[in-house]
């Protein structure tokens, strides 16, 4: 058994009976990293104070003893779009190649807090837009069970960084999907929190009525783990929900909207059905749901998204900071910095947000797509007043191949089934089903439970119980 | 139908400077999103269906006085600044 294999459970454990150091763990972690790392370039780097750190954490560890945080000196891969102060934070994009972050995401402040530190920053499509780190900037990230394939996105170096074993953990962010589909192409554990539950602040903003910071895991145990220390109330973000227990839902009951999974692959769709038996035998009761509008919240996500895209985006002039081109006046500043400074990706949202919101759309596109957010709300309302999870394959199929969805549309259609949570500010876990073959090699695509605000306990009990994971 | 001219516009409001290449290329690819995303013309909303998107959240104000004194932040904001005179961000002349 090599250190790298070892969950952040394990880790902790080792710790505390002296069988290795922080120390060893993080020199271990960057042996591995510097082996595979240039093949799947799942780290943009990879920080230069990593044994500073984990000497600090040891000390920690060494004047806490047993009452340490479980997460001190636990190394964490970070999503290159959470701020950690003094170090370089470029949200995969050109437009802030050298750009260094003045302060603590809150979520770094609390993980900073229970003494894990930091390996590195990970990659991601540039702003987060993006299911394969396709668009990032600086090359894509490969997925570590094929590397001819994308590890989805945007939070893919995070997931493939966890996949290979280049960190016990890492943090992802979601605006749609982009933790969950990762975490399904690459066989791991991710949470989508609650809207509000995690902390915006620090997290570079895309669609900031959507964005949320969650875990990237191989165990349940360790999402959970890392979930519970980054959340809660903060004054620097006023959409944060005021601190409550733990709240669980009532009953073991699980909906399923057949109408909507029907569009997955078809050996997704068995595995999915072969999962559903699996809980039936562990206790849950499956019943048929109607989610009818469902299948259109991909596409109201990619009216009301690109409008806040266009919007938050808008701060990046070549004026206050970031990469800068001096143009022939004030307007051509603007224009040659954001051309130069942004990838295709991220022009596209930025026209398609001011083409929903210019005068004679709005009323057609965003007042329609804002409306039927609160149908699909009213959905779930319905739906959960009976049930208590709902479950869905959290992607239409595994990982694809590099290049293979060249054209925007095939790409977007990847978090059909993420959308929904997103859209209502519900919480959503996605864990790993059976393994599909796709050209004789072994994929992994994972089921996705979703649940009423604020109930990611009894996800985590329900991941839990499908994997037969004990405490 | 999404023309050439309509491209040229959106960049303007985007404040994006775009090659013939990218206006093409962008041309095809806004016209086949707002096709997909069209899709919600069909959905049946009700009257009375909220606009609002996050029902269950309030306001929150702080009181209206100096989060923090004066000039804590200055220099580690402005290091960032691309061109800078003192305490200030140096932009081109606003008005013309």
């Amino acid at each position: 058994m090599e250190l790298t294999d070892l969950s952040v459970k394990e880790l902790g454990e080792g710790y505390r009976a002296k069988t290795f150091s922080v120390v060893d763990v993080a020199k271990a972690h960057l042996v591995r990293i510097e082996k595979e790392n240039p093949v799947l370039n799942a780290y943009l780097e990879v920080f230069d104070d990593v044994i500073a750190e984990a000497e600090r954490a040891e000390k920690i560890l060494a004047d806490k003893g047993a009452g340490a945080h479980l997460l001190t000196g636990i190394p964490i891969a970070v999503k290159d779009n959470i701020l950690i102060q003094g170090k370089r934070v470029s949200a995969a994009s050109k437009m802030l190649e050298n750009y260094v972050a003045t302060y603590d995401a809150t979520a770094i402040t609390h993980l900073k807090n229970a003494g894990a530190f930091f390996l590195g920053r990970t990659n991601m499509d540039e702003f987060a837009m993006g299911s394969s780190t396709e668009h990032s900037a600086y090359g894509v990230t490969k997925n570590p069970h094929d590397i001819t394939r994308v590890p989805g996105g945007s939070s893919g170096g995070s997931a493939s960084a966890v996949a290979a074993h280049l960190a016990p953990i890492a943090l992802g962010s979601e605006t749609c999907g982009s933790i969950r589909q990762p975490v399904s192409l690459c066989g791991l554990v991710g949470l989508k929190p609650t809207y509000g539950e995690v902390s915006r602040s620090g997290l570079i903003a895309m669609g900031s009525s959507l964005d949320q910071i969650g875990p990237i895991a191989r165990t349940v145990h360790d999402a959970k783990l890392v979930f519970d220390t980054i959340r809660g109330q903060d004054s620097l973000d006023g959409t944060t929900l005021p601190n409550q227990g733990e709240t669980r839902v009532s009953n073991k009951r699980i909906g399923v909207p057949r109408e909507f999974v029907k569009d997955a692959q078809p050996d997704v769709r068995e595995n999915f059905e072969k999962t559903l038996d699996t809980l039936r035998s562990k206790g849950y009761e499956i019943v048929d749901i109607e989610f009818p509008s469902a299948p259109y919240g991909l596409a109201a996500y990619y009216i009301v998204m690109p409008a806040e895209v266009s919007t938050n985006l808008a701060r990046l002039d070549g004026v206050r900071y970031g990469l800068s081109y001096e143009g022939k006046n004030l307007l051509d500043e603007y224009e040659q910095s954001r051309a130069r400074g942004f990838g295709a990706e991220t022009k596209r949202r930025v026209m398609l947000g001011a083409y929903v919101l210019s005068s004679g759309y709005y009323d057609a596109y965003y007042k329609r797509a804002t409306a039927l957010r609160s149908v699909i709300a009213e959905d779930l309302a319905k739906a959960f007043a009976d049930v208590s999870f709902i479950a869905t394959p959290t992607t239409p199929g595994p990982a694809f191949k590099i290049g293979e969805k060249s054209d925007p549309v095939s790409m977007y259609l990847e978090d059909i089934f993420a959308a929904p949570a997103n859209l209502t500010g519900i919480p959503a876990i996605s864990v790993p089903m059976n393994m599909v073959v796709r050209d004789g090699v072994s994929l992994p695509v994972g089921v996705q439970f979703m649940s009423p605000k604020r109930t990611e306990s009894s996800l985590f009990d329900i991941a839990r119980d499908l994997i037969g994971e004990t405490l | 139908m999404i023309s050439v001219d309509d491209v040229k516009k959106l960049a303007v409001l985007g404040r994006l400077s775009l090659t013939d290449e990218e206006i093409t290329k962008l041309q095809g690819e806004i016209e086949s999103i707002v096709a997909y995303v069209d899709v919600i013309q069909k959905v049946p909303l009700p009257e009375t269906s909220n606009t609002s998107t996050h029902l269950d959240l309030e306001n929150v104000m702080r009181e209206d006085e100096n989060p923090h004194e004066a000039g804590k932040y200055t220099e580690a904001l402005l290091v960032q600044a691309p061109r800078r005179e003192g305490d200030y961000v140096k932009v081109k002349k606003v008005l013309g």
